[in-house]
């Protein structure tokens, strides 16, 4: 028993005969298939809608050129604008937060606390935050006082945004500052610096590309967004979400595939936020290892 | 260079250090800083909830109170049918989620290692392609599969893909947390088949991370309005969106808002407490262990 | 007819979308519907759009929940004629040519006039449009919706064209006065509905006169509606069958019910409801008219103008290209 034991532990896969493990990745089929239907097929009819004639058939490259006329394009600065703005502020606010909830008892009540009630706020945007804000601060039925500046863009929609961006910052950036070695703070000290120094010299640095690459998830959360500017009731629509909600459901006809268009436009815009999201990630995550 | 090493030659320095007055100094600052910051985001997040909580024991005239509206979460018309159908989905959409995910990249884990960059990338793929935008795409789909069952529980499919990136972190990580190729090994030369390496050595020590899984789906299934609203279905949040456009009276959209919330919350809590009793309990090689002692009996 | 009425209780149910229970009146005329006949109507959708109707019907096509009946706005149902079965109600010649399609693929059911509603406590007696750009109006205005994708939020814009001096082939200056509007603050971008009228978010609502009325928006007697008078726009909307109905027979017979002149049936209770029924110049004539409900209809005097296709598509191109900026 035991020899065979230490056969196996010596790494040597066991080789059932006649078996090639070369047809292992079959196991992966179920998965594959449930991808390619539900997610690459939808995202497969969209990207082709917006590049043929919705009347006539055929291909028809001038929709996507519609993407740049003024009207269109002010929908995704609308939507850059507002997701900037709140993404911001969020990871600046929430890192701050992060660092707070870091720098105490790792198995404390206020950092359990905190990190269920980021979980719970993260998803919490929506329909039923956009209720709680109007309940809080709406121009005339607000809780606490009424916000003239409610219904304005990006200031008012900016600020619920920021509500649920902030809880998601902090459940992304949490490790990158756990993974701080206490011994880096102390070698600095021993060294000779101080608190500014250590973190201009030695964290800051460190914690650049977690949080470039933290800001750039929550940018890319917030350009998503639908039901809650759904739900804030502006009837303006100021962002491309809203924009292809009214493409697929105006009742006084535009192009029938408008949708599609400004679709295939976000996911461009989304694609190139992610990547850089990514590239981040790998040289954050060398520095945490 | 000396003063480098140094630190690691004497510990007993830095220990004397730590009684000095500057490290007591920066952990008063810290303190304060920790509380000053506790204090100030503690007070915008509870604010809007409790506007929320407020509005949800309104009376009929503005300025009185009344339970009324918690009550009416069950009475309301369409409404009760609407959370039921919810929590179905959010139960069918963990399973279903668990079913694809935990085998397959176990799977991957030991046996298809190739393929795990590809596994990543795909359950990534639905942050890039957001809701609003696969919605657009998945009218003919839903044309088919309305032909068999229209019951708004087919929903399903789709959450599944949007829960997708979330679970898949937190079963990456807990995978990531124990030597699944040792265990495998040990529990096969045991005379183990496969299933029995997934479901009865593996799983049991990704609990946690499942249960993880299990809540970030849930708590995504309970908060989704974008595919439900487009695609024509009464889910919890379209329904609510629905009587805020519809009735004067909206208690019942902020006592429904505050009951979620609170769900969402109190699992969250239970679930942080079960997590640490397991990892204080058994750990994954205490696993190993005691599978390498079967097999010496 | 008792045929249709056996055929229909037999297939036992209806399904019915877009049709919010207190938009002229539906409310009660489901419910006088199943209570008459027995049969359970199912209600889809309540806040959906004119294309969220075709839209299910074409993707709920050979299900049991497709839509068997629609109403929709004139616009949507000229272009999606393809996915209607012809009928002809028992009283379709009550019904005025311009009004119906000749081969019964629409009819249309009931209108109403662009209308101005608001809080006469607030703003006292309003009576023209011009004076909306006043000062005391600050943050009060507002549409039913977004103009680009909102039937009753277009044909707004449409009326503040007309009041402003512009035709029904451009609607340019309404877009126009909606940009002056916002300038002097006056404009609410705000979806109005009886909540937000409650709560003054948005005291005065341009908006179908039978959805201004003021039980539809929840007010008391302070609420006041009124069609400006140099700009009468009426608009009506379009019944139509699904030519692919689950519940075929019961698809008929509630079309028999709406368009019934009796007391209790489909024309009298939209009357009750502020809209103006279809057949209400037959019924005048005859005396099976609601009169009291008809002389609560807000006045109007002078010539109405009704959109033709044409406009309704142009003015919807200017809007998509121009509304976003004018009001920003």
């Amino acid at each position: 028993m035991a020899v065979a034991a230490t056969t196996t532990a010596a790494g040597a896969r066991p080789v059932r005969a006649g078996r090639r493990p070369s047809l292992a990745w079959l196991g992966t089929v179920p998965f594959l298939g449930y991808v390619a239907v539900f997610l690459l097929l939808p995202t497969g009819i969209v990207l082709w809608n917006a590049i043929r004639n919705p009347t006539a058939g055929g291909f028809e490259l001038s929709n996507l050129k519609q993407l740049f006329n003024s009207t269109e394009r002010s929908y995704f600065t609308g939507s850059l604008e507002l997701s900037a703005a709140s993404s911001v502020i969020a990871a600046v606010l929430g890192a701050i937060l992060a660092y707070a909830v870091a720098s105490g008892n790792p198995d404390g009540v206020v950092r359990r606390l905190y990190l269920s009630g980021s979980g719970v706020l993260a998803q919490f945007g929506g329909v039923t935050l956009a209720f709680a804000f109007n309940a809080a601060i709406g121009p005339t039925s607000g809780f606490l006082f009424h916000a003239g500046w409610y219904y304005n863009f990006p200031a008012g929609i900016g600020l619920i945004y920021t509500y649920f961006q902030i809880p998601l910052m902090v459940l992304v950036f949490l490790p990158a500052i756990d993974g701080l070695k206490a011994q880096w703070r102390e070698a600095c000290e021993n060294l000779g610096g101080s608190t500014w120094q250590y973190w201009r010299h030695v964290a800051a640095p460190l914690l650049a590309p977690a949080f470039i690459g933290a800001t750039l998830l929550l940018f890319a959360n917030a350009l998503s967004a639908y039901a809650t500017i759904q739900a804030w009731e502006n009837q303006i629509s100021y962002t491309v979400p809203q924009q292809i909600y009214i493409a697929i459901n105006s009742e006084v006809g535009l192009a029938s595939n408008a949708g599609d268009v400004l679709a295939l436009g976000m996911v461009v815009m989304v694609a190139i936020i992610m990547i850089g999201y990514f590239l981040l990630q790998r040289r954050a995550a060398r520095w945490l290892r | 260079m000396a003063a480098v090493t140094s630190i690691g030659e004497t510990p007993l320095a830095g220990q004397g250090k730590r009684q000095g007055g500057m490290q007591v100094g920066r952990r008063r600052r810290l303190n304060i800083f920790r509380y000053i910051t506790f204090t100030l985001f503690s007070l915008f997040f509870l604010l809007p909830l409790l506007a929320l909580v407020r509005f949800s024991l309104e009376g009929k005239k503005l300025g009185t109170w009344s339970g009324a509206a918690w009550g009416q979460i069950l009475s309301y018309p369409g409404l009760f049918s609407a959370i039921e159908i919810t929590l179905e989905l959010a139960v069918i959409s963990c399973l279903v989620v668990l079913l694809l995910l935990v085998p397959t990249m176990i799977w991957i884990r030991l046996r298809v290692q190739g393929l795990s960059r590809v596994i990543e990338f795909l359950c990534l793929l639905p942050l890039v392609i957001p809701a609003i935008v696969l919605v657009v795409g998945l009218g003919p789909i839903y044309n088919k599969i309305e032909h068999y069952n229209v019951s708004a529980l087919q929903l399903f499919w789709v959450y599944v893909i949007l829960a997708l990136p979330y679970a898949y972190r937190a079963l990456a990580t807990g995978l990531g947390a124990i030597d699944v190729t040792t265990l495998s090994e040990a529990a096969r030369s045991l005379g183990a088949n496969w299933i029995t390496v997934m479901f009865r050595v593996i799983v049991p020590n990704m609990w946690q991370a499942i249960l993880n899984s299990m809540l970030l789906t849930s708590a995504l299934v309970l908060g989704e309005f974008t595919v439900a609203s487009i695609l024509n279905y009464l889910n919890l949040q379209v329904a609510l969106f629905n009587i805020s456009r519809a009735t004067q009276n909206a208690g019942v959209l902020f006592s429904t808002s505050t009951a979620a919330l609170l769900f969402a919350f109190v699992l969250l809590l239970i679930l942080s407490y079960i997590g640490r009793r397991r990892s204080a309990g058994g750990s994954w090689t205490a696993s190993l262990e005691a599978l390498v002692r079967r097999g010496r009996r | 007819m008792t045929k249709l009425i056996a055929a229909a209780k037999q297939e036992g149910t209806l399904n019915v979308i877009a049709l919010p229970p207190t938009w002229a009146n539906y409310g009660n005329i489901i419910k006088a519907f199943a209570k008459k006949y027995g049969i359970k109507v199912v209600s889809q959708n309540p806040e959906g759009s004119s294309q969220d109707e075709v839209n299910a019907v074409k993707s709920e096509n050979g299900t049991s929940k497709a839509p068997d009946v629609l109403d929709v706005g004139m616009a949507v149902a000229l272009v999606s004629t393809s996915l209607f079965a012809p009928y002809q109600v028992s009283t379709w010649s009550s019904i005025p040519a311009a009004q119906k399609d000749p081969k019964g693929l629409w009819t249309q059911d009931y209108g109403g006039y662009m209308s101005v509603g608001y809080n006469s406590a607030k703003f006292g007696t309003i009576t023209s449009m011009s004076q909306l750009l006043g000062p005391k109006f600050k943050n009060s205005v507002s549409l039913n919706g977004n103009p680009t994708a909102a039937n009753a939020a277009l044909n707004g814009v449409m009326m503040a064209n007309l009041a402003a001096g512009g035709t029904a082939d451009s609607i340019a200056k309404g877009v126009d006065f909606f940009h002056s509007l916002k300038q002097a603050g006056n404009f609410v971008p705000v979806q109005a509905t009886p909540a937000t009228i409650k709560a003054g978010t948005t005291p005065i609502v341009l908006n179908w006169d039978y959805l201004n009325t003021a039980s539809v928006v929840g007010q008391g007697a302070n609420w006041k509606v009124f069609v400006p008078s140099n700009a009468e726009l009426a608009g009506y909307y379009a019944q139509a069958v699904n030519k692919t109905a689950p519940h075929p027979a019961a698809a008929r017979l509630w079309e028999e019910f709406l368009y019934s002149q009796t007391a209790g049936g489909g024309q009298n209770l939209w009357l009750q409801g502020g809209a103006r029924p279809v057949e209400m110049t037959a019924m005048t004539s005859d005396s099976s008219i609601d009169t009291s409900a008809a002389s609560a209809l807000p006045p109007v005097t002078g010539t109405t103008v009704f959109l033709t296709p044409t406009q309704a598509t142009s003015a919807a191109t200017y809007l998509s290209a121009h509304w976003a900026q004018a009001v920003k």
